[in-house]
């Protein structure tokens, strides 16, 4: 399996945000909050530390 | 002089049993400590993502630490670990045997770690719930 790197960082993003999710918040709702913030600051560092990589590369 | 049982009581009798069995039973079996609990739904998000996320790591050609000769070694042992049985199950099956030589590969072995890392989370939140720390 050759996932593209973006699709591994999105894998890892999903699956890691739902542990942290359930284990770091009392209620289903503050749960399903907390994962998609994870999810959010997991892959928009991604993207943001991707753009700053490639401006010094240039 | 009342009859009705009181509170600390019935909280004593919440707490008999082995404490440690959603812990260990989490750490073994990712999920399982949760399930224990009744905690269905938690427990199968649980499971699914780090069951998951192990395998995907295997199918990345991501390698299973089988001893730690450095201290980085030591770490990523510890991390693969976490995985409980999935670790033992692999090893005993011959995956993950490949030396990393691809970027992927690379990624593959983060994701079993990580996964194992995740899977000690869950267990010490099943821990969390057993002891009431958590609800």
């Amino acid at each position: 399996m050759h996932p593209s790197h973006f699709a591994a960082v999105l894998l890892f993003a999903l699956f890691a945000s739902t542990v942290f999710g359930i284990t770091m918040r009392d209620t289903p709702r503050k749960m399903f909050r907390y994962g998609a913030y994870c999810f959010v600051l997991f892959v928009g560092s991604v993207i943001v530390f991707s753009w700053v990589m490639f401006l010094i590369m240039r | 002089m009342s009859t009705t049982p009181n509170k600390p009581a019935t909280g004593k009798q919440k707490q008999q049993g082995f404490v440690y069995l959603p812990l260990i039973a989490g750490w073994l079996i990712p999920g399982a400590g949760h399930f224990l609990l009744r905690k269905w739904i938690r427990g199968t998000l649980i499971a699914i993502s780090i069951v998951s996320m192990f395998a995907l790591g295997l199918a990345m050609q991501g390698k299973l630490y089988t001893g730690a000769q450095d201290i980085l070694g030591m770490l990523g042992m510890a991390g693969d670990l976490g995985s409980g049985l999935l670790y033992f199950v692999g090893r005993a099956l011959g995956l993950g045997a490949q030396p990393v030589q691809t970027t992927v590969a690379d990624y593959g072995k983060i994701f079993i770690v990580v996964a194992g890392l995740l899977n000690i989370i869950a267990a010490v939140d099943a821990h969390n719930l057993r002891t009431g720390r958590k609800s």
